[in-house]
């Protein structure tokens, strides 16, 4: 079945919320509005006002609700209408939610999911334009995930959802209109579990969100280049599955790393060092990282484009660790 | 008179009233509370207990005067001035000790202190660090019953502090937007840390907070137990009538410092003193069941040493713990063990 990226996350939620009644979606314009992207679109008529809530424009009040409720075993999914909004709610996200198991000797579980969009939109300026997952990714005892494509939304929103700790679910509000298959029916895709997007020999490129569709479309550049590239996509930034990265560059000896967000202790840096710890001898050249430029977002189209990565960065950074530039 | 002669020995109180059995109760937990702490603070002064203790000597009659009017199966949260509130909880006072030094047997296995108690079987949801914090999450817990509709209500404490918070202004606008069945309680010890409430608040009577949101608020006296408990009945039915949340202003003192490092030199000898002599809580239901002839001085002297022997025989048994298991640090971070990812050790393989 083809769907967009929004419908499948809305599928997920729908699934779960019909299967596990403690479920419930709250945040900004998530019922009468029909989400703010659309997301929840129809879920308020399907699941009525006790389950799809409206709130007031209170981001860290409500996440601090969704814990409170957690705490009882409830399980809330909080929307974000963007990500950017939930740096009110860090205390919420980070202090209470990450820890409270673990300070509360095991008594009190969080089972909850934090979801909104998240990197660059089109032309928002720098304060909703922005990447947070190396935060997030910082803390242990959350998760973060955040897919690239329908299906992936789809499988690792509802395993996020039947997590029993609290979630991180980046979303990206350029990929929501992206078509794509999803299987039909009941589709889980465990939580940790990265993806091979395309298989190839001579280079890996890890990629996550919006930008594994950008090394996608390096790889058919490079390919007529003579480069076969490998495209991982870990899909769950924390738990990082290294396992399959390892493979991979044990296989191509050439890695890139790929990220909209800044390159200070960025996610490719996380890569690159578990990949220097682990794999060293099976690199024939460093690890190039491909990010963001360390600036606040511009509104310029121009400014805007060269802020982020473009897959003439990827191809080039490929080039390079392949030793053809 | 004659009410009480009907109901056996006690004491009325504007129409309600305190049986001999229920009074002890409620003394007795208030001087363990205290001997409780003060036994705590000794031992961090030992540096036995480490890090951060902030004792609650002073404001017993509010830990105990709002437990004791509050159902079991209620919610309950508050902020890092907690031992009192779990203690009059219930919790066993041995594992509350154990927690502050740091030992296995600690109430949650010694990984939160003294700021950190939680007791699930209590419902006793924290023992919350960041000033605030357990407001919103209290505003969850009320949520819940909401959304179960289980009749449970939720009692959220925080200090005159804490209600300076913007997040607490956000929980009130939800609470009382969705009528979620809440007990706000501002423990108003006048200081927060070393800023007095006058320094702090443009608006220094803390239950008027809550009228821009039409929440109701009550101002008890925090240092008479039975005024407090008989108050705060009121207030949890209210909340648990599905009117809607509820403030309440507790009117307390503590007569330590902020936590222990900090000597109170912002406050008078004269100021704490009139509270300690004048107000003490527990001197006060002493003499109120004096009067009413429940006991005799001679009685609560024999009390006081059998709680203070308590208290050290709880010290003794906590003291003689072991420290947590080293495998500990890596449990309860995840539910469920993560394949390949984590603990993340960067051991090379």
């Amino acid at each position: 079945m083809k769907i967009t990226y929004r419908e499948a996350l809305n599928q997920a939620m729908c699934e779960e919320m019909a299967r596990d009644d403690r479920v419930f979606l709250m945040g900004e314009e998530v019922a009468e509005y029909n989400g703010a992207y659309k997301v929840s679109q129809g879920m308020l008529e399907k699941f009525g006002s006790k389950r799809v809530i409206d709130t007031p424009i209170t981001e860290l009040g409500f996440a601090g609700l969704g814990v409170g409720a957690a705490m009882t075993g409830l399980r809330p999914i909080i929307e974000f209408m963007t990500w950017n909004f939930a740096i009110l709610a860090l205390d919420q996200i980070v202090n209470a939610a990450a820890k409270m198991q673990y300070m509360s000797g095991g008594q009190y579980k969080v089972p909850m999911v934090f979801r909104g969009a998240g990197g660059s939109a089109a032309r928002v300026g720098a304060q909703h334009s922005q990447s947070l997952e190396n935060w997030l990714a910082n803390v242990p005892g959350l998760k973060v995930v955040m897919p690239s494509c329908p299906a992936d939304a789809k499988g690792l929103l509802k395993a996020s959802i039947r997590d029993n700790d609290p979630v991180v679910f980046i979303e990206n509000e350029i990929n929501y209109g992206d078509v794509g298959t999803v299987p039909e029916g009941e589709y889980i895709i465990p939580l940790g579990k990265a993806d091979i997007k395309r298989a190839g020999k001579d280079v890996t490129i890890v990629a996550h969100s919006r930008m594994t569709g950008f090394a996608l479309a390096a790889a058919v550049e490079l390919a007529k280049q003579g480069i076969d590239a490998e495209i991982i996509d870990p899909r769950t930034i924390r738990p990082l599955d290294e396992t399959t990265i390892l493979r991979s560059v044990a296989k191509t000896n050439r890695v890139v790393t790929v990220e909209e967000g800044w390159r200070f202790a960025g996610i490719g840096a996380e890569i690159s060092a578990r990949i220097m710890e682990k794999g060293f001898d099976d690199l024939d050249g460093p690890v190039i990282r491909v990010t963001g430029k360390e600036v606040p977002m511009a509104y310029a189209a121009n400014l805007e484009a060269m802020t982020l990565p473009s897959v003439a960065d990827i191809v080039e950074a490929a080039r390079v660790a392949c030793g053809k530039a | 008179m004659s009410a009480q002669q009907n109901q056996g020995a006690g004491i009325m109180r504007e129409g309600v009233f305190y049986d001999e059995s229920t009074l002890h109760q409620l003394h007795d937990s208030m001087l363990y509370i205290r001997r409780f702490e003060e036994k705590a603070g000794q031992m961090y002064g030992l540096k036995k207990i480490g890090g951060f203790c902030h004792l609650c000597n002073g404001q017993e009659a509010v830990c105990v005067g709002l437990q004791h009017a509050a159902e079991a199966t209620d919610y309950m949260m508050t902020s890092y001035r907690d031992h009192g509130h779990i203690l009059a909880r219930g919790t066993d006072p041995t594992a509350v000790m154990a927690e502050l030094l740091g030992r296995a047997g600690g109430i949650v296995k010694g990984k939160g202190g003294s700021m950190h108690m939680f007791d699930i079987s209590k419902n006793f949801a924290g023992g919350n660090g960041i000033v605030g914090e357990q407001v919103p999450i209290g505003l969850g817990f009320g949520f819940s019953s909401w959304y179960r509709d289980d009749g449970r209500v939720t009692i959220c404490i925080m200090g005159d502090g804490g209600i300076n918070q913007g997040a607490v202004y956000e929980s009130f606008n939800m609470a009382a937007l969705w009528k979620l069945p809440i007990v706000f309680v501002v423990e108003n010890n006048q200081y927060a840390m070393g800023t007095s409430l006058e320094r702090a608040s443009a608006e220094t009577q803390l239950f008027k907070r809550g009228i821009s949101f039409k929440i109701p608020g009550m101002k008890i006296d925090g240092m008479d137990v039975l005024e407090f408990e008989k108050q705060m009945r009121e207030a949890i039915a209210h909340a648990r009538s599905g009117e809607g949340p509820i403030l309440v202003e507790a009117m307390t003192y503590r007569y330590r410092g902020h936590s222990m490092s900090d000597p109170a030199t912002y406050r008078t000898r004269a100021e704490v003193d009139e509270w300690r002599t004048g107000r003490d809580p527990i001197a006060r239901l002493q003499g109120q069941m004096v009067e009413a002839g429940l006991a005799t001085e001679d009685d609560f002297k024999q009390k006081d040493r059998d709680i203070k022997k308590a208290v050290v025989a709880v010290a003794k048994a906590a003291e003689a713990q072991p420290e947590p298991d080293a495998a500990e640090m890596w449990t309860d971070v995840y539910s469920d063990p993560i394949e390949g990812g984590y603990p993340y050790s960067g051991k090379v393989s």
